[in-house]
């Protein structure tokens, strides 16, 4: 009777303890997709990562960065990061086409192509099993503070924010599926959904869909606002990708 | 008449005034509670329940679940539906339809039967409501059915 009471007084310090910590949403998948994901070769996602690793070495990354291995481990973690010439945060893809179109005369990469996917994948997957750690940088906060303004913003015909499910409602379900609290620790991501590799700015394109409202253009600065508050929401989770996701 | 030929005092008269108060904002917010038929015509119960458990019309399913044993996937962000019409009369089931927000401002609920004061819509929904009047008629009624 008194333990009852105790795990009745306990239990809210114990859900509010659990709130504190962003959880990856490859908790709450099935045993079968978190399988896939462990094992590299059910992974599919390592095909996007093999690709990459054949166009970092045709393209020449290599000859300034050297091995990937070691010049790249981090970088996933802590993008986005503060850019001088776009005066503001700049992700993981817009680095790498900066570095072809102004360090190598080459062509940007087509957003959400599959070479750019495979070379992001690449890149990020060097940092697999590192923690999330977004730079401590003062330039970054108003574009933080713009991405936490999106996420809490309703929007569309539904007129729901992305903060209304994924942080009031996380870990209940939609539809049978439970709701992640909408990290961005595994991607790119392989979704089974897709049978196919997409970016972060894919997958809030079909949240924003979902709700029936207008997803920004590929590249638009207000995913970048986004991703740069949801990776200080997901500060200390590790980097899983290639993640698969359901 | 019990109070024929006893005049009320002032201060019984004064001592009234709370309840009349308390009548007049009651009358007030059970209005405010329900709404009229938005036809005028009573809804068809059974293309109601076709629009609730067919997801991509009603998207109910999506947060509520309710007695539909055929529909495996159904949420669990907002009451059940199971017993609806007896908790709730017609004109509150349609207000709740018609525009929760009027209740609970924060509320996940989307207003079905609003096209206004929403943010960014995509271009296929501009200016349309989630469901037409018939079928919110059709969805209230329906609901009024579901009575355990």
């Amino acid at each position: 009777m008194r333990r009852a009471a105790l795990a009745l007084l306990l239990a809210p310090l114990i859900a509010l303890a659990a709130a504190a910590q962003p959880q990856s949403g490859f908790e709450l998948m099935a045993p079968e997709t978190q399988a896939m994901q462990r094992d590299d070769t059910a992974n599919p996602g390592m095909l996007w990562v093999q690709e990459g690793e054949a166009l970092w070495q045709q393209s020449g990354c290599a000859g300034c960065h050297g091995d990937a291995a070691a010049s790249m481990r981090g970088a996933a973690a802590r993008y986005p990061v503060y850019d001088e010439a776009r005066a503001g945060p700049i992700d993981l893809a817009g680095r790498i086409n900066q570095c072809r179109v102004e360090r190598q005369g080459a062509p940007a990469l087509a957003l959400e192509g599959e070479p750019l996917l495979a070379l992001g994948s690449f890149v990020a997957h060097q940092s697999r099993g590192l923690p999330v750690a977004p730079p401590a940088d003062p330039r970054l906060a108003p574009a933080r503070a713009q991405g936490e303004a999106l996420f809490r913003e309703r929007r569309g015909q539904l007129n729901l924010s992305c903060a209304q499910c994924h942080d009031d409602n996380a870990g209940r379900r939609l539809a049978g599926s439970p709701i992640p609290q909408g990290h961005p620790n595994g991607y790119p991501l392989y979704r089974l959904e897709w049978q196919g590799m997409g970016s972060l700015q894919r997958r809030l394109r079909n949240c924003m869909a979902g709700v029936r409202s207008e997803p920004f253009a590929y590249g638009a600065p207000e995913y970048i606002a986004i991703e740069t508050f949801l990776m200080s929401r997901a500060a200390g989770l590790l980097l899983e990708t290639p993640a698969v996701r359901p | 008449m019990p109070r024929a030929g006893t005049a009320p005092s002032r201060r019984t008269c004064l001592a009234r005034w709370p309840w009349v108060l308390l009548l007049l904002a009651g009358g007030a917010a059970a209005q405010e509670d329900s709404l009229p038929s938005l036809t005028g015509t009573p809804g068809d119960a059974v293309r109601g329940r076709a629009i609730v458990t067919t997801r991509q019309r009603g998207l109910c399913l999506l947060c509520h679940s309710g007695p539909f044993p055929e529909e495996r996937f159904q949420g669990d962000l907002a009451p059940g539906l199971a017993g609806a019409g007896s908790r709730l009369s017609e004109g509150q089931l349609r207000l709740r339809l018609v525009d929760g927000r009027r209740l609970n401002p924060q509320t996940i609920m989307p207003s079905y039967y609003r096209s206004e004061g929403l943010h960014q819509v995509g271009p296929a929904w501009q200016g349309r409501t989630i469901l037409t009047a018939e079928e919110i008629e059709d969805v209230v009624a329906f609901l009024l059915t579901l009575r355990d």
